[in-house]
């Protein structure tokens, strides 16, 4: 089992921004600024951040700015999204950055999804997911322009998603899944909002994802994966509930999914790895405290240090 | 990016694999070319059908289709009329075919599905509903939980006007396919909880149908008790049979007919005292107009009520009401008194009580009172007090009207026989065990008095850490509120752990009783509405990392969290609010040894848009202090208004920090036992 294989990981990180002409990077293509987003938190939290070319980073996610909404689309010439919006504030504020786009511009575009009763649409095109309330107040507050929506209306939005057995959905009536209750619970907690959470209940119904192997799985009966040791977990810390768990067992299980040979890690033991695991197998050892590793915050999903900045510096 | 094994089962031909790579960049570039040059020609739009059926992922291609069938139906209307609808209907064809293509490829894109979603609710024909249920039917049975397919279930529901009725019946016939099903279980509880709700016809007899739910659930239990979805079933209908429907009041300070004693010094440094509203849920609406208070001296406008939560909340269970000037009316000999009444509910409370100073008065003694350290020895008295003789916390359970309560009475007795029977049989079932845990707390929390089942439940749960060892700490938590329960449960009980604190000199209610819950292993606190008369409280020596709870403790001068687990200075929050704290330990507790914070968003601040960067904390900026490291002790110490304060033993205490904290309290007068200059 061992150690988190750092250098492996930050090397296989690096040479996945290299790597875009094989089948699984060109299917990908289209969430290239995710990518990003993952790939770089994940080098931060190693404290590895310092081998990336900053300038050249931010040229290319300028790039995928659609100049006319002011939205950012997942790769240059893809159509903006508020996903890949929040990927690219988040990537700006990672490398200290933000200075290189129009805040209004963003949070205008932002702002203008929201709907009358309070939830998000992902685009211009009206899909309504709570995953976007998450993204939206997330994006704007990191950007100190929360105050241009109706904040009461989004928490509104979400507790109407709030589920019997203390979890939230993608929609009103939507089952309580591991991913949708951490964009539920993060959005609730960047609005000083986690009164509307029934801590004990939904606690409760996390750490039940906890299960023999000591993997976490998203929802009742499923299979565990290591990104739930992100949406779980994250959700569990910002309930203050995460003592529910084995974080030992936990540690274990996402270290027996790392490639200690090519680096990366997977969704399973011995399964493919990618980028997208890897960041929420380090980023799920950040918040059990995993030595050499720098604090992740669970609401903003971005190094602490990184928080404190944008909140604390004037 | 999910379920591909590591070492590709079959090496695929590197000359075969550039083809398919190439014939994917060939595609999605040849989309983006006429995306971004609106060329909506049959041939282009073949492209993006092609795209997508390889990777229904690339949102960008389905946002082009919806422009192509904008633009394609926009070029109809403005030509021939009548081929109208035949056009529309094959144009709309087209689009649910492509979507049923890429759903075959992967029947959880977000993409596919927003697409059907997006062309039915045009509503520019009338949906095949047939065709819609065939569908979802076909993909549910692949996979029952599938929650793409549940969500757009609902949509053609409310599309087709179907009623909660017949989805609630489309439930149970998945339920009885299988019922390992916790979809299907969850879609019942929330279409269930909307009939009760509205009263429909058929749902208005809640305790028969709940009866028949747990019949139901009871089935699902026996035939797999390892599938959890019955499990999380089944603790919904016990909260359904154990919560009472309309909120109501669960203690008060004062308690009803007590009489107050306070000290000359109390009169003489307090403006303000509290009264405290204890409710069993979330209420709000106290405020001059719910409230009237009968009193010579005293009228409404002299109070103002706030909820005691955090992050503004105007709910909260506790409500506090400061009496302002209080002391100006303790003067004469009959002493004030007062009877509030708090309409608030549907029911009206009363309290009333007498305040009177006291003429066993402490040796002169002026000047704030902290000119000696307080020292936490208080030797343990089974002196009778004002507060003990009255203490009965079972009292307003009884006043309430409890007309529903043998049905659920019955119910939990019922279910409790039949969960005991189980775990006889089962010794290894952790559900069962944790199941009869609820269903011994349900009872007790409804049926007052008597002999309890605490021993029975500390026993299960001492069984339950050993059966399911990674959650024993959810066990652990729960123990010390069982504990609590049974400490505080009677006065017979608690004078146990009340002892005399003799060597105060502060101002103070008398007489000075302190509660000594010091080297219990708790875990977390609770039955605070229990303790709402406490001055001094020793909780030294346990386990505690939460302390939530103590905020409504709002008469505590003294407060000792030695000796525990504390991790940051975020979860001191709760005694954020209480005014009259002047001596608080935390030595030897973890502060400052955990980069991660488990309580940062349970707090006021600037992170959580709850509070802004305060003037004290600009001044520390001022003066070079980099309040980015240091905020939460900030915003903590600068709300309070301590006269001792220990932290020693905490690894974040350094001379650096002391130095912050003498500036930041600057009514400090000691400081790890020492005197502040």
């Amino acid at each position: 089992m061992g150690e988190l294989a750092v250098e492996k990981h930050a090397q296989y990180i690096l040479s996945v921004e290299k790597r875009k002409d094989d089948f699984e990077s060109l299917v990908m293509e289209h969430l290239r600024l995710n990518g990003a987003y993952w790939g770089l938190t994940t080098l931060d939290i190693m404290h590895k951040l310092g081998s990336v070319n900053s300038d050249e980073v931010v040229t290319w996610i300028l790039s995928c700015q659609d100049k006319e909404s002011g939205g950012f689309g997942g790769n240059v010439g893809h159509d903006p999204h508020v996903l890949y919006t929040l990927s690219a504030v988040q990537v700006l504020a990672l490398l200290d950055r933000l200075d290189a786009v129009d805040v209004d511009k963003v949070s205008d575009y932002v702002a203008g999804l929201q709907k009358e009763d309070g939830s998000f649409a992902g685009d211009i095109w009206g899909e309504i997911d709570t995953r976007f309330s998450y993204v939206a107040i997330c994006c704007l507050s990191l950007l100190h322009r929360l105050n241009k929506i109706n904040v009461e209306k989004a928490v509104d939005y979400i507790v109407s998603c709030k589920n019997l057995d203390g979890g939230f959905g993608s929609i009103p009536g939507g089952e309580s899944h591991a991913g949708q209750i951490f964009c539920c619970v993060g959005a609730l907690a960047i609005t000083g909002s986690l009164h509307h959470v029934d801590r004990d209940l939904l606690g409760w119904w996390l750490c039940e994802r906890q299960c023999k192997d000591g993997g976490l799985n998203g929802r009742p009966e499923k299979l565990t994966d290591v990104c739930y040791s992100w949406w779980v977990l994250s959700s569990l810390i910002m309930i203050d509930r995460v003592h529910w768990i084995d974080k030992n067992k936990l540690s274990k299980f996402i270290l027996n999914c790392q490639d200690i040979e090519k680096g990366g890690i997977s969704d399973r033991p011995d399964n493919a790895v990618d980028v997208f695991h890897t960041y929420f197998g380090v980023a799920g050892l950040s918040l059990m405290e995993y030595p050499g590793l720098k604090p992740i915050d669970p609401a903003y999903a971005l190094p602490a240090d990184v928080v404190n900045r944008i909140f604390f510096q004037k | 990016m999910h379920g591909r094994p590591r070492k590709a089962t079959k090496q695929e031909d590197p000359a075969a694999a550039a083809a398919k790579s190439a014939r994917l960049r060939e595609l999605q570039s040849q989309l983006l070319h006429f995306h971004h040059n609106r060329i909506y020609t049959k041939e282009a739009v073949s492209v993006s059908s092609k795209l997508l059926e390889i990777n229904p992922e690339i949102y960008t291609g389905w946002n082009y289709r919806k422009l192509a069938f904008q633009h394609n139906l926009k070029e109809v209307s403005d030509t021939d009329t009548d081929t109208d609808t035949e056009t529309i209907k094959s144009a709309i064809e087209d689009e649910l075919r492509m979507v049923e293509v890429a759903l075959r490829r992967n029947p959880k894109s977000y993409g596919a599905w927003y697409h059907r979603k997006w062309i039915l609710g045009q509503k520019l024909v009338l949906a095949n509903f047939d065709h819609e249920f065939r569908l979802l039917d076909m993909l549910l049975k692949a996979d029952a939980r599938n929650f793409h397919g549940w969500n757009y279930r609902r949509f053609i529901a409310r599309l087709k006007d179907v009623s909660e009725e017949e989805e609630l019946k489309f439930t149970m016939d998945m339920i009885n396919t299988n019922f390992s099903n916790y979809s299907a279980w969850h879609n019942r509880s929330m279409l269930l909880s909307k009939l009760l709700r509205k009263k429909a016809k058929g749902f208005h007899e809640e305790e028969s149908i709940l009866s028949d739910e747990f019949e139901l659930v009871r089935q699902a239990l026996f035939t797999d008790p390892s599938d959890q979805s019955g499990w999380f079933y089944h603790l919904w209908l016990l909260d359904q049979t154990s919560t009472p429907h309309k909120p109501h009041l669960v203690s008060s300070w004062p308690s009803d007919k007590l009489n107050i004693e306070i000290s000359a010094q109390f009169k003489e440094k307090c403006e303000r005292f509290p009264i405290i509203f204890c409710f069993n849920q979330q209420v709000d609406g106290v405020n001059l107009a719910t409230v009237t208070i009968n009193s010579k001296l005293v009228s409404s406008e002299h109070i103002t009520w706030k909820p005691l939560s955090a992050n503004n909340s105007r709910k909260s269970k506790i409500w506090v009401g400061f009496l302002e000037n209080f002391n100006k009316y303790c003067d004469n000999s009959e002493g004030l008194s007062v009877e509030i009444s708090v309409h608030c509910c549907e029911s009206i409370v009363h309290s009333e009580f007498v305040m009177k100073l006291s003429h066993m008065d402490h040796q002169g003694k002026n000047g704030d009172g902290f000119e000696e350290l307080f020292l936490w020895d208080c030797p343990k008295s089974q002196e009778i007090n004002p507060y003990l003789v009255s203490y009965d916390p079972w009292r307003l359970r009884v006043e309430r009207v409890e007309e529903d309560a043998k049905w659920h009475l019955d119910t939990l007795s019922a279910e409790i026989a039949l969960f005991k029977e189980m775990s006889e049989c089962d010794e290894d079932s952790k559900f069962v065990k944790l199941t009869l845990t609820r269903l011994l707390g349900a009872h007790n929390s409804i049926k007052s008095g008597g002999s309890a089942y605490f021993e029975e439940i500390l026993k299960l749960y001492d069984d339950l850490i050993k059966l399911d060892a990674p959650h024993y700490r959810y066990y652990r938590d729960e123990r010390s509120l069982v504990l609590l329960d049974q400490m505080t449960s009677s006065k017979d009980s608690l004078v146990e752990y009340c002892s005399r604190c003799e060597n105060s000199s502060f101002s103070c209610i008398n007489p000075q009783l302190c509660i000594n819950f010091s080297g219990l292993n708790l875990t977390r606190i609770g039955f605070v509405e229990r303790l709402l008369w406490v001055q001094i409280l020793d909780l030294s020596h346990n386990n505690l990392t939460s302390l939530l709870g103590l905020e409504a403790l709002q008469l505590l001068v003294c407060l000792n969290l030695s000796h525990n687990q504390i991790m940051s200075f975020t979860a001191l929050e709760p005694i954020k609010s209480l005014q009259s704290l002047k001596v608080l330990d935390l030595s030897f507790n973890e502060i400052g040894s955990h980069p991660v914070d488990t309580t940062r968003y349970l707090c006021s601040s600037p992170l959580s848009h709850s509070c802004n960067v305060t003037e004290t904390m600009e001044e520390l900026a001022r003066e070079n202090i980099k309040i980015g490291d240091f905020w939460e002790a900030i915003l903590l110490f600068e709300s309070l208004q301590l006269a001792q304060l220990d932290m020693q033993g905490n690894p974040v205490t350094n001379e650096r920090f002391r130095v912050l904290v003498e500036k930041v309290i600057p009514c400090l007068k000691w400081l790890d036992g020492k005197p502040v200059r």
